[in-house]
């Protein structure tokens, strides 16, 4: 595939559910060379942390491999025995997981478990080596290499700090290739930049390969320098990462690269309709195909082989010349109401403050929202925007300032709050995991702000869910399912259908796109924004995300350790920030902008 | 390209019709045998229980032989003051069964009651109430029974009072350790801001998710319940020191036992099938919940 | 405090931070001490507090809701008969006076007279204590290894054969009452199926003592092992597949660890801590059971002595053992609380 020796070689792996014929992933192959990144993208249920568990030869239970081969060096480690296997875990081949925190062991130091990597593998010729070596690899990620703070215990680091002891652990023995899988989730943006400098500049100094796993493009972006994307347990895409985001070949990446907010450019996000089939459902022929807007009858027919459309360059789509050439349409204009002072907000906030008995995380905070139009409120974590958020709805009561509805004061809780006033703000929560009664149906969950307000009953209000249901593009049939037998996306439109059923004047939203995949989200953001025109409705978003800001806001705030820092409109907050935190979080995120440049 | 518009109606979920969660969970357990068989015996052993009198040959009361013999009429003898032994043991089930169950219920809705209002409060009320159960929990269910019995005497409804009593606190343990994840999720919240009264909440929201575990713990209590009741008896401990019930009668026939074992060996019998059988039922119960969640998070 | 940023919309940059918010602390029952040391001290004022009301909660079972007067007489006891006995035994004071005066004595080890034996209570259990402890302590250092191994074990071997058949029989051995067990034991080794081959009861000379003669002790034993072990290898079990089953073990796994290792070094560790509350949950549990199981073997402890005074409604006794068992119920579960903090890192650093 490249040119000169590959640190790895992976070819026609295939790995099935145990004990029966269906695939979790297919046909993938690829390469990669000493010092580079290589990329796998792909949303849930593509099978891309399946394929990097099983570079190590490992496996989650119920998985086992069928077919294939992966080489690295001379050796196929899936010809190895299990002890044989294990010698090349940690030594050969490492492994970064998601979540520090839960990866390292919290009964133990955290010297102790970066010296057993080293004694394991046998590593110098006695403990002085070993503590050299460890000394070293502590230095290699920016963290103290002193004694002292070898015997801390993973719970007294920090996230950032416990990831980067996972990078440490991984690199202790200088491995021929690193897995890296989505290790900087849950990190703030700065310490999320910091991580892939330091991963960066690790692989490129000691010749290791790199198999960076990740859902986010944007990250993958300024990582890899060549992608390999995976749809449904395939890879459908696999070339250069400029290439491919500036000209997608398979129209999957296509729509992918359309779902990513950006910074610049183009402001409207375009989703994905229908979800990806699970394994054992998968249809056959192409496994895209249901979903395809370039879809032919031949597609369905036979499954498409993976193919070199050009050197380094391969695509699983018969029509990949021509998506190729397709050029990507910009949609109209975005209505950008900007207004300098704002006369009969519809909420506005006075000198608030907010927290947890002694400790404050909002800090006199004042806003206003104007009718008709949405305020996005981007932070990070800890920044208490979700506090606010929070307060704004009434749940949570611990705090003082003003917080007026049409001018009139509202009560710290929901429950001491009138009718009118809990109708008139609603709340769409961040987790669709959670914010569903798992034992109702969709019909009960949307008919109870109904019920609650008495604002219709009987025939009336099951008239009026179906209503809902329909505007957030969901089935009538939906009425009666549960919420376990809906996907994420539309989950979240059930409680956005929930929060709207009752003509509300303020809609929260609440990190609302956080948990779900890059194509859902564009298109619950889509949803969104064409509802709050529709309705007219006033908005609070809320998100840590800030070029997703520009697809759906007019005017953004951004918080940072409790404080407004800036406000203003996003045109001018995101192309000429004047605080220095705001420059500093558009400098540190990452953007397919700076990926392609 | 055009946006296309996510009209819904591309993706039908995959799991077919609409079914109602409880239901799902029962029909998992009876899948499972143990659980079949553990109702087979709970409902063989209460048809006695209930319904044997009905086919006693005997009054359970009547003198039908010398003690502890075994005339050729009676298929299991004699017991210690020449009562009929099976007369007595298709008698002897009812009250146990009955007090038992009572005992339990009363246990089963207090506990959830205080272990609900303890999860969600989160706040002195948590502390106040947990303080209390450790209280009731600092002595064995079987002590306190019998410490309330010491003045009190041996009634029915002392009996169902202390064991319900003390099968509370454990029900509230496992409510509150269920109910606390479910406190904690946004649909929980959700109500709050739309201003439910909090009893609904309670009961609408919260407890509909826990019924899996409240279920299992059901089973558990009723099972620890039945034995606590017929160890009472069998210490000398019940309403009617001369009618017929299982553990009295063990008690009453356990001297006699080298030479007529059947007086201790059918009630005993009975008790352990009866037992097993709730037992059985209540795993069944538990490792079909366990599954369904497992299948669930492998979304 | 820090003033607001540079940039801030609200425009004045000396406004310095508002009043703090109102707050709302938790208001704890126990104050607050730091360090671990405080936390031993807060749990055992904790403990103390719930003995403190389960002395009330005896006491008002058995002398302030009923007549003990009464109960030991019975009910066809006459007015006078009922009146001599309450002044005999100084029922007629003020139930708080009542309680005070025998909580007091308690406190300085006097539980007061028996009802029926009319010797001081403590004369009569003090013998009884010590058998009922070398009772306890033949079953615990059986059931606890045990326990501790099947459960391990079938954690271990998680859905295959041993797993299965150690769950089931784990689950029918712990559904059944312990009279159950022991009746069934002696059914089986005394007196029917091969009868003669042990001791159903024990029958322990005055001033003798259990161990003179420990045939007898198997039966009583074995009855207690039988029915706690299967009880508590079920928790152990669990606990052991939440430890097999977390993100750490699966980590050090992929690091190449071999599984002797694993298990060793990383797991073991972190089941220290529910190995603790497993211990106390076996021995509460064999308090408990002791009651009943005494009783059936005759064997002279503080269960079967128990199981007398409620006969004769000997207050005095009654109460005395109860406060005793739950005192031994509290101070367990405080031991094992405090050894799984010492046990577990991150709970030490954070107190």
């Amino acid at each position: 595939m490249s040119a000169g020796e590959a640190a790895v070689v992976v070819e026609g792996l295939r790995i099935v559910l145990r004990d029966t014929e269906i695939d979790i992933v297919d046909e993938v192959s690829f390469s990669i060379s000493p010092g580079e990144v290589l990329g796998l993208v792909g949303e849930s249920g593509s099978g891309k942390t399946t394929v990097g568990l099983a570079l190590l030869g490992h496996t989650r239970r119920g998985a086992a491999i069928a077919a294939g081969s992966i080489r690295v060096g001379d050796v196929d480690i899936l010809t190895l025995s299990n002890a044989a296997r294990r010698s090349v875990r940690g030594r050969v081949v490492s492994y970064v997981p998601q979540d520090p925190a839960a990866s390292l062991n919290p009964a133990l130091r955290i010297g102790t478990q970066l010296r057993e990597t080293l004694e394991l593998h046998g590593f110098g010729s006695g403990s002085d080596e070993r503590e050299a070596r460890i000394a070293e690899v502590m230095r290699d990620v920016a963290l103290p290499d002193d004694k002292q703070y070898l015997r801390r215990y993973p719970h007294e680091l920090s996230g950032g700090q416990q990831q980067r002891i996972g990078l440490a652990m991984a690199f202790a023995c200088r491995p021929r290739l690193i897995v890296l899988d989505e290790p900087t989730t849950g990190l703030d943006v700065t310490t999320q930049a910091h991580v892939l400098d330091t991963v960066r500049e690790l692989a490129a100094a000691h010749h290791v390969a790199a198999l960076y796993v990740s859902h986010d493009l944007a990250v993958v972006g300024t990582l890899a320098t060549r992608t390999a994307v995976m749809y449904a347990g395939r890879i459908v895409e696999l070339g250069s990462t400029a290439e491919l985001f500036a000209n997608a070949s398979h129209p999957y990446t296509r729509r992918l690269v359309q779902a990513i907010p950006h910074l610049s450019g183009r402001r409207d996000l375009v989703g994905i309709p229908g979800r990806a089939p699970s394994p054992g459902a998968r249809p056959s022929g192409c496994t895209f195909a249901p979903r395809c807007t370039f879809v032919l009858d031949a597609c369905r027919a036979e499954e498409p082989r993976l193919r070199e459309l050009a050197p380094s360059l391969w695509v699983k789509c018969i029509r990949a010349e021509e998506v190729r050439t397709t050029p990507v349409s910009r949609s109209g204009g975005f209505q950008e109401i900007a207004q300098d002072s704002i006369v009969d907000a519809v909420l506005s906030l006075d000198h608030v403050f907010a927290g947890y008995g002694p400790v404050t995380v909002v800090h006199d905070v004042n806003l206003q929202v104007a009718p008709r139009e949405c305020l996005a409120l981007v932070g990070e974590s800890g920044s208490g925007k979700t506090t606010l958020a929070r307060s704004i709805g009434g749940l949570h009561r611990d705090r003082s300032g003003l917080i007026s509805l049409r001018g009139k004061p509202l009560a710290d809780s929901a429950r001491a709050r009138t009718r009118e006033e809990r109708q008139a703000i609603q709340y769409v929560f961040q987790n669709p995991y959670g914010s569903l009664n798992p034992r109702k149906t969709i019909g009960q969950i949307v008919r109870q702000p109904l019920g609650v307000f008495g604002t219709a009953g009987g025939a009336e209000a099951d008239k009026r869910v179906e209503e809902m249901l329909d505007r957030v593009s969901l089935a009538a049939s939906y009425v009666d399912r549960y919420p376990d037998q809906l996907s994420g996306g539309e989950r979240q439109r059930v409680a956005i259908a929930r929060a709207l059923v009752v003509s509300p004047a303020v809609l929260v939203c609440d990190e609302v796109t956080s948990a779900l995949d890059v194509s859902v989200q564009a298109a619950i953001v889509e949803l969104l924004a064409e509802l709050q025109r529709e309705l007219g409705l006033a908005m609070l978003f809320v998100t840590h995300n800030l070029p997703l800001v520009r697809s759906i806001a007019q005017r953004v705030a951004v918080m940072s350790a409790g404080r407004i820092v800036e406000l203003g409109p996003v045109e001018r907050v995101l192309h000429s920030p004047t605080d220095d935190y705001t420059q500093r979080l558009l400098a540190d995120t990452p953007s397919l902008e700076t990926a392609i440049a | 390209m055009s946006a296309i518009a996510d009209t819904g109606i591309v993706a039908v979920p995959e799991v077919a019709a609409a079914r109602r969660p409880t239901g799902r969970l029962m029909r998992t357990a009876l899948g499972l045998w143990r659980t079949r068989i553990g109702l087979m015996l709970v409902g063989a052993l209460v048809a006695i229980a209930v319904f044997g009198r009905f086919f006693a040959p005997h009054s359970p009361t009547a003198f039908v032989g010398q003690p502890n013999t075994q005339p050729a009429n009676l298929l299991f003898g004699t017991d210690h003051i020449g009562q009929d032994v099976w007369s007595r043991f298709l008698w002897g089930g009812a009250q146990l069964l009955a007090v038992s169950a009572i005992a339990t219920i009363l246990g089963l809705v207090l506990g959830v009651i205080v272990g609900l209002l303890s999860a969600y409060s989160r706040n002195w009320l948590d502390d106040v109430l947990m303080r209390a159960m450790d209280v009731i929990l600092a002595l064995p269910q079987i002590m306190l029974a019998l410490v309330a019995v010491t003045t009190l005497g041996a009634t029915s409804w002392l009996i169902v009072l202390a064991v319900g009593l003390t099968t509370m606190p454990r029900v509230a343990r496992v409510t509150r350790a269920a109910a606390q994840p479910v406190v904690e999720r946004d649909f929980v919240a959700a109500a709050e801001a739309l201003g439910v009264a909090r009893w609904r909440i309670l009961f609408g929201e919260i407890l509909p998710n826990i019924l899996s575990p409240l279920m299992v713990e059901a089973s558990l209590r009723l099972t620890y319940s039945i034995a606590i009741i017929a160890s009472l008896a069998f210490l000398g401990f019940s309403t009617d020191p001369n009618g017929a019930n299982w553990g009295t009668m063990i008690q009453e026939n356990q001297l006699a036992l080298v030479s007529q074992p059947w007086g201790v060996v059918l009630p005993v019998v009975a008790i352990t099938l009866l037992t097993i059988g709730t037992s059985l039922v209540g795993d069944g119960v538990a490792r079909a919940a366990i599954g369904i969640d497992r299948g669930r998070a492998a979304e | 405090m820090a003033t607001a940023p540079s940039g801030s919309p609200s425009g004045d940059l000396l406004v310095p931070a508002g009043p703090p918010v109102a707050a709302r602390p938790r208001r704890a029952l126990i104050p607050q001490f730091g360090g671990i040391w405080g936390f031993v001290i807060r749990r055992i004022l904790l403990g103390l507090l719930v003995l403190f009301i389960v002395s009330i909660v005896v006491f008002a079972a058995t002398q302030a809701l009923g007549d003990p007067a009464r109960a030991i007489l019975g009910r066809q006891a006459t007015p006078e008969s009922l009146k001599a006995l309450r002044d005999q035994l100084n029922l007629d004071r003020s139930v708080f006076s009542q309680y005070w005066s025998w909580l007091t004595g308690l406190l300085h080890g006097d539980a007061g007279v028996s009802y029926a034996a009319q010797i001081p209570v403590s004369d009569l259990i003090d013998e009884r204590i010590v058998n009922s402890a070398f009772l306890v302590f033949c079953s615990a250092i059986i059931s606890l290894p045990l326990a501790i191994a099947i459960g391990a074990y079938a954690a271990l071997r998680r859905d295959k054969l041993f797993d299965s058949a150690s769950s089931l029989i784990t689950l029918l051995f712990a559904a059944m009452p312990e009279f159950v067990i022991g009746l069934w034991l002696v059914v089986i080794f005394a007196t029917t199926v091969f009868p003669g081959t042990l001791p159903s009861i024990t029958q322990i000379p005055p001033g003798g003592r259990p161990w003179d003669d420990m045939t007898a002790m198997i039966l009583p034993t074995a009855t207690l092992v039988l029915t706690v072990t299967p009880y508590v290898a079920r928790i152990m079990r669990a606990s052991m597949i939440d430890v097999l089953e977390s993100d750490y073990v699966e980590m050090a796994r992929l690091k190449g660890l071999s599984e002797r290792t694993v298990l060793i070094r990383h797991a073991l560790p972190n089941a220290a801590g529910p190995a603790f509350q497993v211990i106390a949950i076996n021995l509460a549990y064999l308090a408990g059971g002791v009651i009943v199981v005494e009783y059936i073997f005759n064997y002279p402890g503080i269960g079967s002595a128990l199981v007398d005074a409620v006969n004769n409604h000997d207050i005095p006794v009654v109460q005395a053992l109860a406060m005793l068992i739950a005192a031994v119920y509290v101070g367990v579960n405080l031991l094992a609380d405090i050894g799984t903090i010492l046990v577990t890192p991150r709970l030490r650093t954070r107190l």
